[in-house]
Formats: structure tokens, C-alpha cells, sequence
């Protein structure tokens, strides 16, 4: 009952490279957006022109109205050395663009965004053959909670349903794949319901392409007892997913690679896959603003592994070509965790 | 090589938000049974009479009396199975103490099992699938669980029915498990053996040895599928013995005592009532042991006979409460932390009668709690869900102390002096005196100088207190415009001291756009009055007030930043273009009918218990700050119980009111031959139509929309149709004798005060929708037939509009001017228009009537420079007017 992989070839590189080192996964798609200090006209473009709603941060929508730039901080990521690279579809998801009334063109920004990154990798891929890149398709957690209710007067209230978020995912997941996506992750996830409705979804669009692609899975941790914001502990987290049989599990967001290296260090003790973490750049600033230094953070890493916590790192808020470089060289010539043999499958 | 864990043994790991590894050396897993209609009467009780809460509470005592695993079943024919599944795995997913285990959801329809894994975050177990019905069904059953992520029970059953020798139990169990794990993907430790637990001791022999199939099919299964679990539900085989819990937990001790040592590790058990097996009396241990055992034909005559020796009223059901032996306040401080809200009101009374005020019980018991939650918090012992529900406790605390803290008015060391008041032209203080209160009650001084504050009087009086902070409060939209001259006279004068803004018309952009710039000292919006007492605190400090300005400040900068990058987007269209896509009824279709009675009607004290009934009480709560709907409020978990105290006191006032005739209530109509011109609706003297009376003029919408940009005149046939039509005005007030009314109640009482207030206002609602009615069913008559409810009533289901100047579809308040001039309402009802046009009695209701079928309320909504210059044409006035009459509703470049 098994599905194939469906590009065998390209899944036992990621394998070969997985198996020999640490790989480097890409920094902050947002820091690197709002750094180009775009205003509302350019996220409009002239296709959006006439749109009724405000467009200007929606980041998504960049994918279709300025592909240059997102395919610029592909380019800036790979050079300094990362292996995958995330597609910019954190809310390229029918709930998210609801907010923008962009919902209907959620699997076409999926697929572009997919293009984008894979068409990115082949060029980096061009240039030194012996390095393999992946795009990664980004499933991200969307704007609502399927386990949680938003009104505390009202607790067995939803905001959205299972099946909602089913029908947003695999859209999502149809125009990720259709666009070339190598593998997918389902990111920064806060509700592990709404994970669960994703891997389903997931599932269910693999099953209709008869073959299935790695999947990987990364949870955040919201608040200081080491939960997520649904309240799960870390191996709560794993257990509720490890259905999936995901091709890694991790953390990301929310906390700096300080705070983080517990949870990843609870869920790499129990996880029959492989970790992956990808923190922010220290804790926001009174500004909001995340400004731990490439080499503070690099320093931090550094320890992760070390101590063999991790198959892949990379950065989340905050994280620049700079800190990717950073800790590229922080982690290099150090194994990477140890993995269990029958992933390798 | 499907799940492939070899990094540690093949554990059954379940979550909920904590997980559960299933290891020999965790033991027998107790499944919790009570949550289960099929099993417990009291739980099919609450579930049928919908009292959630209640039920709520029952899974919370499974898992504090040791439950592992919740089982939840809703499987009873008298019940929508699907929607009580739902309905209580997401309210069981609010309370952290029982979410935190994983759940069991149990039932014999798949859609149901499917409803239910679509609300677990965690990995859950099914309860149950088998091959009753096939491979086929089997098969796509067990896959799709796979994909929700969760591990199942399989029942000991297939094609040729139910198994019930180890035999057959064996056979169909085998099967179950090479199909599961070859064909569906399932993980051996992933399935859970149901091999059927059926009554002994009934009396029919072929019953008797139903224990020990099952004991040896466990051992076979658990040789066999050692990854696997074996379970069952346990209360079932004692079912002979309902009735007597002595002999049925014996029974069930001594059956678990067996089957646990063949290899059953898990069950579906009753987690408070399981008697230990070494603590049974021997002789009936041994009575028992030949029953499950089948250890001698007479096994069951025997234990029988001895039953009603051993009756007993069993083990009850001991929850900790521990806990209630406690001093009050460590009872208050655990129910904050564990969000138990069970006895907070009466443990808050027993506090609030040891202590010298309910101030002090806030302060003290109650803040400690809520204080060691946000140490706890901080810590990460605790995490948000847990976080939420303390609050919610915190709530219902303060709630019960509200109409103490009412009649305390605490004197004592005050926290600051905040004078309030109601800008000139404005007559509404509910809202200020609920914020007035509650900053009393938080110890503030407050001087309060009533309604229709001119400038120069909050100015001298604010000098004369030395106040630390003055408070503006104002309804009406012109109410925004003379806040900004107090905001420029504090800045002329030399004030230094903040000023706080609130009022249901007032808002964060208005303040930051409009107020904020105008007064260098520091202005803040306050939403409501919960958030006032935040805000004074830290305004009424000299230590916060200057960082708390300055982020406010920036808040507003960002705002205003914000809002000036947002101008020029969402284009509205042009007036001329507005009014192409105006509503064209087809008067052809519809003809207006006349008036039965055309001409003014005056309607002197209306009777008090007829307009009861056409209370609209929503509205009534949420003036008390209590979201919700009424009726649907007065049973709402958190607010309920305020809101019924709420009602009651409201309901006796109301009772009062009517009986001793406190106020009056009057209004006056009247029908008019009505034709549109343009956006204006023209009232003519008489049938004749030729001579105008007067001209109400209307605005349109101007938003860039798909359907009609609609204007309240389009409702009126023009005069160029042919079609004679008609419009209404009217004016009611219950607000006649309000003052000598307040006399009536006890001195500083504010809540009777504003109570008194809120009632008057939903009064005149009351007499407006009253008189909405008599218009439509006799003097005009068009809807003479109408007969509706009042939930009718107040949803609005009838033909034809009231709209009232200063609402959304008519925005401009100095229209009520009209009204008042055409029906003489001053001379006739005795109520007055303040310069701004707010009503006095302020319990009162002005507007149009409109009587087409398709009329509507809507909402204006921004209109452009060019509509407000031709408003202000239309109406003889200036543009600045205009402006200043129509301020929210500008558009940025108007």
C-alpha cells in the first residue's frame, strides 16, 4: 500500500547528502521581503491594480507581482551554500488569502512559487553539479485554529473545521507539486490539528498522483513551558504526527536558537526520523525586530551540533544570507545526527 | 517497514496534549467509561438535556480518579450522535486537564468516528472497527483512520457474526490483525484486540464459561501479536448483577485480576470503582473466582444466593476533594490555577464576608491567585489553555462581587482623581457612569460632572479638583467634534493632565486621526469599561504615565501612518455613478397603499405592560458589557449566572416601573404623501401634492460594489411615476418622568440608577417598535394581517423600515431636526433637541417610516467630497457644516 517516491533519484540524493552531513536549510523570506522596503503599488503590480482589498503585505502575493525578487533571495540563500530552499507560500493557503479576497488564486501562487525555487535550484544545481539543491513546498499553518476556540467565552466554538483546512492544504499542495516542489513541509505549526488536516490532505493529493514525495513536518513552540500554542509538549507533538511518516520533524519560529535547543533536544531523543530546526534570530527586540547577530546565532548552533541534535538547520524570523552563511560554516565538518535505518527505505 | 521506529521498541504511543507510551511497565491502561451514553445513565441525561458543562465534568473525574484514556460514546438513537461527538470533544478540548490524555471516541457508525477524529490535535483510538461487514469495508475503514492518525480497536467479529468462543475469537482477530498490518498500513502496536466480553452468571448455561474464552483468547492473542494490545469493556460482565456494586466490582476485580495476567492490558473501566483484589472478602473472592473462573456448575446459584448478603453501596466515586478543606483563599488561589469554576461564587461569598470590602477580595485572594497563574505563566508551568480558563474563574469571581463593589463604593486611599464628563450637546452616561462605577470601585476618586459639559466647565472644574486625568464620554457623532475643541482648549490653557475618550461612537482611528494631535499631554482611547481601569492605573501614576504615553503615542503615530499610506485606496465612486446604480423598484408592480388614517397621531401614555413584551433585551445585556444573545445569554457558561442576576434585578425594576407607573410613555406619527426627487424624499401638505412641506434629505451609498448603491429615498415612488406614495416620521420618548423616578431609589445607588436608565432606553425602543406596528397593522394599514412573535419583531421580519437619523442608513443627526419641527414634538411630547441634536429624555426614538416591500436597513458607509458638497447644497448649508454633521463618515479626501 506504499507509495513509490516519485522522483526516486532526486529522494536518494537528498538521502546520500542527508546521510553524510548536516544540510543547510534557508533563512527568513519575510526579514528578506521587508528589507526591500516595498510599498503597495509594488505589491499590486499591474495586475492587482484594481484590486479592491489593501494588498501591501501580503508576501505571497509578491510570487506573482514581483517573482524577480523572491527569485533574487532564492539566488542569495543558495549562494551562501544552502541546500533547500522554501517556497514563498507561508499564506498561500484559501483561508489566509481570504484576508486579501485572494483565496482563488492560492494554487496558482503555490505553483509559480514552486517554479520559482525549483527553477533556482537547477541554476545553482548548473553551476556545481556535485551539489544537489531541493525546493521545499511550504505548507504554512494559515490564520485560524481548528482545535482552539477564539472566543474565550465560547470554548467549544471552532473558527474553522477540519475539513476546511483539508480543502485549503490540498489546493495548496496541487499547485506546490504541480510546480515542482521536491518535497514539502507542513511549517510552523502551532495547532497540531491543523497538521494533522494538512498531512491528510497531503495524503490524499499523493495518493491521486500515485506516488509520494518526502514530507517533513516542523512544529513551533509558543510559550515558555515548552508547548505548543494548541498546549501539546514536544513528544505529544511528534506522536500526534508521526502518522505521516514524516521524512523529518522539527521546530521552528517563535524562539531563538537558545531557547529552542530543548525541544529539539526532547523531540531528536524520540523521533524515529529525521530533526530538523530552523529558529529565529534570537528573541524579538522591544521593537519586534529579531537582531541576534550571524555569529551569535552561528555560535548557538554550533552547539546543536555538537551535541548531534540535528539532520537539518536553517533560520527562521530574522535569519539573513549572512546568518546562513554563518552557520554554514559554524556546523561544517560536524556529522549529523544519527539516523535510524529505516528511513533510509 | 512502514513505520519504521527501530530507535525504540514498539511502544503504543498515543497523545493528547501529553503523551502516553505504552510500556510493560506502565501496566493494566484504565479507558475511562463514564463519558459514555450506552453506559452511564447520568451522562446520557446530560448529554440529552444539552447540560455540556455538567457533562464536561464528568470526564474530568475519570481522568483525575486515573483514567489513561477517555471513552467517549454518543451512540443513543434519541440523539444527533454526530453533533454530540463534536459538540463535546471540543469542549473537552478547552479544559487542560482532560485534554492532556488521549481520547477514546466509541461508536458503531463510522461517520461518527470520523466526525469525532476530525476534532482530536492529538493521536486518538478508535472504539471500534471489525469485519462485520467484509474485507472491503474493513479495509477502507482502517485506511482512512490511518490517515487521521490514530491507533483502533478491533472487535471480534466478522461475516458470520459475533465470536464468542476463544475460538472464533482467535479466528477473526487473526485475520483482522494480517489485514490491518499488510493491507492498510496499520503498526502492530497500533492495534487493540476486542475479543468480546459478555454477561456470566445470567442464569442461561451457556453463558458461564464467556470469562474464560475470553482470558484464553487474551493469552493466545498476546503470544501471538506481542506488539499489539488486548482490551474490552469490563462493566459488561457483571451486568446480571445491576444493581449491586459490591458484587459487580468484586466481579470485576477478579475478572481483571485473570484476564490482566493473560495478557489483557488495557480496559474500558469505571476509574473511581475498582475494588482492589486483595481487599475483597474471601468468601466472596472466592464466590466470584468460580463464576469467572467456570469453576463448578453452581458457580452462579451460589454467588446469587450470597449476593444480598454482600450488597453494599460499593466504592463511591471519590474525587479529590481534598482541596475543599482548605482556608478560602488557598481554595480561591486553586480554583484560579486549575480553572475549576464550580464553587468560586460561593467560595468568593465566604471571602467577601471575612473580609472588610470585596475591593479587599479582589485585591487580595483573588489577585494573589490570578498573580501566582502569571508566576506560573512565566515559568512555563503553566500554558495558555490553562491560562484562559484561570481567567475565566476570575470572571465569574469578580462577577459575584460586582453589586457589592456597586454598594461598597470603597472610601479609602485613593488612586487618582478622574473627573468625567459628557461633551456639550450630548445627553448619554450609561456608558460613562458603568466607567464611572468601575473606577470607583478601584478605588479612583471620581468627579463627575454630568452630561452637556460645555469646554470651559470641564476646563475650571478639572483646575478646581486638581484631577489627575479627565475623562470625555459621548454617543452622538457630533460628540466627536467638540471632544477635539476640549482636546485644543487643554493645549490653549496649559493642561497638562491626560485625557481618556470613550463612547459607543467614539473609536482609535478617530482619536489617533482626529483628537491625539491636538493635545501634546496625552490622549487615550478606551474601548470599554473593562479596559478603563488598565488605563486610569497607569495614567493616574507618575511612574507609568510617561512610558505608557509614549508607546500610546506611537501606537497612534503608526496608526495614523498607517492610515494616510491606506488613503487614496478603495476608490468610491463618483455620486453621479452612485445614483445610476440606484434601487429602481418597478412601481408598476407595486402600488403604495394610502393610509387608512393619513395625518398626525399622538399617542399619550401608552400602557406600560403592553410594550413588556416588545423588549428587545440584547441590546439590554450588552449595555452592561455581557456579549450574547438573549435568551441564549441567560444560560451562557461564563456570563450566564451575572446575566440572570442581571435579569432578575432587571425584571423586578421592570415590574415597578410598570406597576407604580414610574415613567411615562408617549409618542406622536404621522403619514404624509411622500415622493422622491433625487436623493431627497419630499413631504407634501396634503393629497393635492402641490405644495411641499418638507424635504428629507437623504445620502447614498458610494462604496465600488456589485449590487445597488443604495439611498432611503429610493424606496419612494418619484413623482414623475404617477404612483401617489407615502412616508411616515415619528417620534417616541419613555423617558417622561425619569428624573422623579430616580428619586424613588436609594441613595448612590448607581447601579438602580443606571438600571433605571437602561430600561427607560429599551422602553422607548419598545414604544417605537410598538408604534412601528400599529402604524403598519392600522393607521396605515398596509400590513393588516400581520401577526408576528416578538423574536419576529425584533429580527425584523416585517414589511417596512423605522430608520432613525444618526444610524448608519441616515447618518446625519441634524435631520431629527425636521422630525421635530413637523410634529411639534417639543409642544406635544415635551421633549427637547440639544444644539447637537441628541434627544432629551434621552430614552427616546425618532425616525422615518418607510413602507415599500423591498425597503431595508443599511449601512451608508463612506461618502465622497462630491456627495458632501451636494448634500450641503441640498440642504442649505455650508460644506464645513456638512463636514462637521457627517465627520465619520468622510472619506480621507473629502
Amino acid at each position: 500500500m506504499t507509495l513509490n517516491w516519485y522522483n526516486p533519484e532526486r529522494v536518494q540524493q537528498l538521502q546520500a547528502a542527508l546521510a553524510e552531513r548536516i544540510l543547510l536549510l534557508d533563512g527568513a523570506m519575510g526579514t528578506m521581503i521587508q528589507a526591500a522596503g516595498l510599498d503597495e503599488d509594488d505589491y499590486r503590480g499591474q495586475r492587482f491594480a484594481d484590486h479592491g482589498d489593501d494588498l501591501k503585505g501580503n508576501n505571497d502575493l509578491l510570487t506573482l507581482t514581483r517573482p524577480d525578487l523572491i527569485s533574487d533571495i532564492h539566488h542569495r540563500f543558495l549562494a551562501v551554500g544552502c541546500d533547500l530552499i522554501e517556497t514563498n507560500t507561508f499564506n498561500a493557503n484559501r483561508i489566509s488569502q481570504a484576508d486579501y479576497a485572494l483565496e482563488d488564486r492560492s494554487e496558482e501562487i503555490n505553483r509559480i512559487a514552486a517554479e520559482l525555487a525549483r527553477q533556482a535550484c537547477a541554476e545553482f544545481e548548473v553551476k556545481d553539479p556535485a551539489k544537489p539543491r531541493f525546493a521545499v513546498g511550504i505548507l504554512g499553518p494559515t490564520n485560524r485554529t481548528a482545535s482552539i476556540s477564539p472566543d474565550v467565552s465560547n470554548p467549544g466554538y471552532r473558527a474553522v473545521t477540519f475539513d476546511d483546512l483539508v480543502l485549503a492544504y490540498r489546493e495548496a499542495a496541487r499547485g506546490l507539486l504541480d510546480g515542482g516542489a521536491d518535497a514539502i513541509m507542513i511549517e510552523t505549526v502551532f495547532d497540531t490539528l491543523n497538521a494533522k488536516a494538512a498531512v491528510f490532505a497531503v495524503e490524499e493529493e499523493f495518493e491521486a498522483r500515485g506516488a509520494r514525495w518526502p514530507l517533513m513536518i516542523s512544529g513551533t513552540i509558543t510559550d515558555a513551558s515548552g508547548r505548543t500554542l494548541s498546549g501539546q509538549t514536544p513528544e505529544a507533538f511528534y506522536y500526534s504526527v508521526a502518522h505521516a511518516r514524516p521524512f523529518s520533524v522539527g521546530f521552528n519560529c517563535a524562539l531563538g536558537a537558545d531557547q529552542l535547543k530543548a525541544h529539539v533536544r526532547a523531540l531528536s531523543r524520540i523521533a524515529a526520523t529525521r530533526v530538523s530546526a530552523h529558529p529565529n534570530a534570537g528573541l524579538p527586540n522591544e521593537f519586534g525586530e529579531y537582531d541576534e547577530s550571524p555569529e551569535d546565532m552561528a555560535k548557538v548552533i554550533r552547539g546543536y551540533a555538537e551535541e548531534g541534535l540535528v539532520n537539518i538547520i536553517g533560520g527562521c524570523c530574522g535569519t539573513t544570507p549572512d546568518h546562513l552563511a554563518a552557520i554554514a560554516e559554524a556546523i561544517r565538518g560536524f556529522a549529523p545526527r544519527a539516523q535510524p535505518e529505516a528511513q533510509a527505505a | 517497514m512502514s513505520h519504521g521506529d527501530n530507535r525504540e521498541k514498539r511502544h503504543t504511543r498515543l497523545s493528547g496534549l501529553e503523551p502516553l507510551v505504552i510500556t510493560p511497565e506502565l501496566g493494566f491502561v484504565n479507558i475511562g467509561e463514564r463519558t459514555n451514553v450506552t453506559g452511564s445513565a447520568r451522562f446520557k441525561k446530560l448529554i440529552l438535556d444539552e447540560r455540556y458543562d455538567e457533562a464536561v465534568e464528568v470526564a474530568l473525574q475519570q481522568v483525575e480518579n486515573g483514567a489513561q484514556i477517555i471513552d467517549v460514546n454518543m451512540d443513543e438513537g434519541m440523539l444527533d450522535a454526530e453533533h454530540a461527538m463534536v459538540t463535546f470533544l471540543n469542549l473537552i478540548a478547552a479544559e487542560p486537564d482532560i485534554a492532556r490524555v488521549p481520547i477514546m471516541i466509541d461508536s458503531s457508525k463510522f461517520k461518527v468516528i470520523e466526525a469525532g477524529l476530525k476534532c482530536l490535535q492529538g493521536k486518538g483510538v478508535v472504539n471500534s472497527i471489525s469485519l462485520k461487514e467484509g474485507e472491503a469495508s474493513f479495509l477502507e475503514q482502517a485506511r482512512r483512520i490511518n490517515r487521521y492518525g490514530a491507533a483502533v480497536v478491533v472487535m471480534a467479529f466478522d461475516e458470520s457474526g459475533q465470536a464468542d468462543s476463544a475460538e472464533r475469537m482467535l479466528e477473526c482477530l487473526s485475520r483482522a490483525y494480517r489485514l490491518l498490518t499488510e493491507q492498510a498500513g496499520f503498526a502492530p502496536e497500533d492495534i487493540i484486540f476486542d475479543p468480546n466480553i459478555f454477561p456470566v452468571a445470567t442464569g442461561i448455561e451457556e453463558h458461564d464459561n464467556y470469562s474464560v474464552e475470553f482470558i484464553t483468547a487474551a493469552r493466545e492473542l498476546k503470544k501471538r501479536f506481542p506488539h499489539s494490545h488486548v482490551s474490552g469493556g469490563v462493566s459488561n460482565m457483571s451486568f446480571s448483577f445491576r444493581g449491586n456494586d459490591l458484587v459487580r466490582e468484586a466481579m470485576h476485580s477478579v475478572f481483571l485480576y485473570h484476564a490482566t495476567r493473560a495478557g489483557m492490558d488495557m480496559g474500558i473501566v469505571n476509574a473511581g470503582q475498582l475494588a482492589v483484589y486483595d481487599d475483597i472478602d474471601p468468601e466472596l473472592r472466592e464466590l466470584v473466582e468460580d463464576v469467572v473462573l467456570n469453576r463448578r456448575a453452581d458457580a452462579t446459584e451460589r454467588l446469587l444466593e450470597a449476593a444480598e448478603r454482600f450488597k453494599g453501596e460499593g466504592r463511591r466515586e471519590e474525587k479529590d476533594e481534598a482541596w475543599r478543606e482548605k482556608p478560602v483563599a488557598e481554595r480561591l488561589k486553586y480554583a484560579l490555577v486549575k480553572g475549576i469554576d464550580k464553587y468560586v461564587t460561593e467560595d468568593t461569598e465566604e471571602a467577601r464576608q471575612a473580609h472588610a470590602s470585596s475591593l479587599e477580595v479582589i485585591e487580595g485572594p483573588l489577585m494573589d491567585g490570578m498573580n501566582y497563574v502569571g508566576d506560573l505563566f512565566g515559568d512555563g508551568r503553566m500554558f495558555l489553555p490553562q491560562v484562559v480558563k484561570s481567567a475565566r474563574v476570575m470572571k465569574k469571581a469578580v462577577a459575584h462581587l460586582v453589586p457589592y463593589l456597586e454598594k461598597e463604593k470603597k472610601v479609602g486611599d485613593k488612586k487618582g482623581k478622574i473627573l468625567m464628563a459628557t461633551v456639550k450637546g450630548d445627553v448619554h452616561d450609561i456608558g460613562k457612569n458603568i466607567v464611572g462605577v468601575v473606577l470607583a470601585c478601584n478605588g479612583f476618586d471620581i468627579v463627575d460632572l454630568g452630561v452637556m459639559v460645555p469646554a470651559e466647565k470641564i476646563l475650571a472644574e478639572a483646575r478646581a479638583h486638581e484631577v489627575d486625568v479627565i475623562g470625555l464620554s459621548g454617543l452622538i457623532t457630533p460628540s466627536l467634534d467638540e471632544m477635539v475643541s476640549v482636546a485644543e482648549a487643554m493645549q490653549r490653557e496649559g493642561f497638562e493632565m491626560p485625557l481618556m475618550i470613550g463612547g459607543a461612537t467614539t473609536s482609535r482611528a478617530h482619536t489617533a486621526l482626529k483628537i491625539e494631535p491636538c493635545y501634546e499631554h496625552g490622549v487615550v482611547w478606551v474601548k470599554d469599561a473593562s479596559r478603563s481601569v488598565d488605563v486610569a492605573r497607569k495614567l493616574a501614576s507618575p511612574k507609568n504615565r510617561v512610558d505608557y504615553l509614549e508607546t500610546i503615542a506611537a501606537d497612534y503615530q503608526d496608526y495614523r501612518e498607517g492610515a494616510a499610506a491606506k488613503r487614496s485606496r478603495k476608490p468610491l465612486i463618483s455620486l453621479a455613478k452612485a445614483r445610476e446604480k440606484a434601487y429602481q423598484p418597478d412601481w408598476s408592480a407595486h402600488q403604495p397603499k394610502a393610509p387608512r388614517r393619513p395625518g398626525i397621531h399622538q399617542i399619550d401614555d401608552w400602557p406600560l405592560e403592553d410594550l413588556v413584551g416588545y423588549i428587545d433585551w440584547t441590546p439590554f445585556f450588552r449595555t452592561w458589557e455581557l456579549a450574547g444573545r438573549y435568551p441564549d445569554i441567560l444560560d451562557d457558561e461564563v456570563v450566564g449566572e451575572t446575566a440572570r442576576s442581571l435579569f432578575d434585578d432587571a425584571r423586578a425594576m421592570l415590574d415597578k416601573i410598570v406597576a407604580e407607573r414610574w415613567l411615562t410613555a408617549s409618542g406622536v406619527c404621522a403619514l404624509l404623501p411622500a415622493a422622491r426627487d433625487g436623493d431627497d424624499v419630499v413631504l407634501y401638505t396634503d393629497e393635492s401634492r402641490s405644495e411641499v412641506l418638507e424635504r428629507l434629505v437623504c445620502l447614498r451609498q458610494q462604496a465600488d460594489k456589485n449590487s445597488e448603491n443604495l439611498c432611503l429615498a429610493d424606496f419612494v415612488a418619484p413623482a414623475d411615476s404617477g404612483v401617489p406614495d407615502w412616508a411616515g416620521l415619528f417620534a417616541v420618548t419613555a423617558g417622561l418622568g425619569i428624573e422623579e423616578a430616580a428619586q424613588r431609589l436609594p441613595e448612590h445607588d448607581d447601579y438602580a440608577d443606571i438600571m433605571l436608565k437602561a430600561l427607560a432606553d429599551r422602553l422607548a425602543e419598545a414604544l417605537a417598535e410598538a408604534l412601528h406596528a400599529k402604524v403598519r397593522r392600522e393607521l396605515w394599514g398596509y400590513a393588516a394581517d400581520e401577526n408576528l412573535a416578538n423574536e419576529d419583531l425584533v429580527g425584523e421580519k416585517y414589511r417596512g423600515i423605522r430608520p432613525a437619523p444618526g444610524y448608519p442608513a441616515c447618518p446625519d443627526h441634524s435631520e431629527k431636526t425636521k422630525i421635530f419641527d413637523l410634529l411639534d414634538v417639543p409642544g406635544r411630547l415635551g421633549m427637547q433637541l440639544t444644539e447637537n441634536f441628541a434627544m432629551l429624555p434621552t430614552a427616546a426614538v425618532s425616525g422615518y417610516y418607510f413602507g415599500h416591500p423591498d425597503s431595508k436597513y443599511f449601512v451608508v458607509g463612506k461618502l465622497a467630497k462630491d456627495q458632501v458638497e451636494d448634500y450641503a447644497r441640498r440642504k442649505g448649508i455650508d460644506v464645513a457644516t456638512a463636514e462637521k454633521f457627517l465627520r465619520p463618515n468622510l472619506s480621507n479626501e473629502a
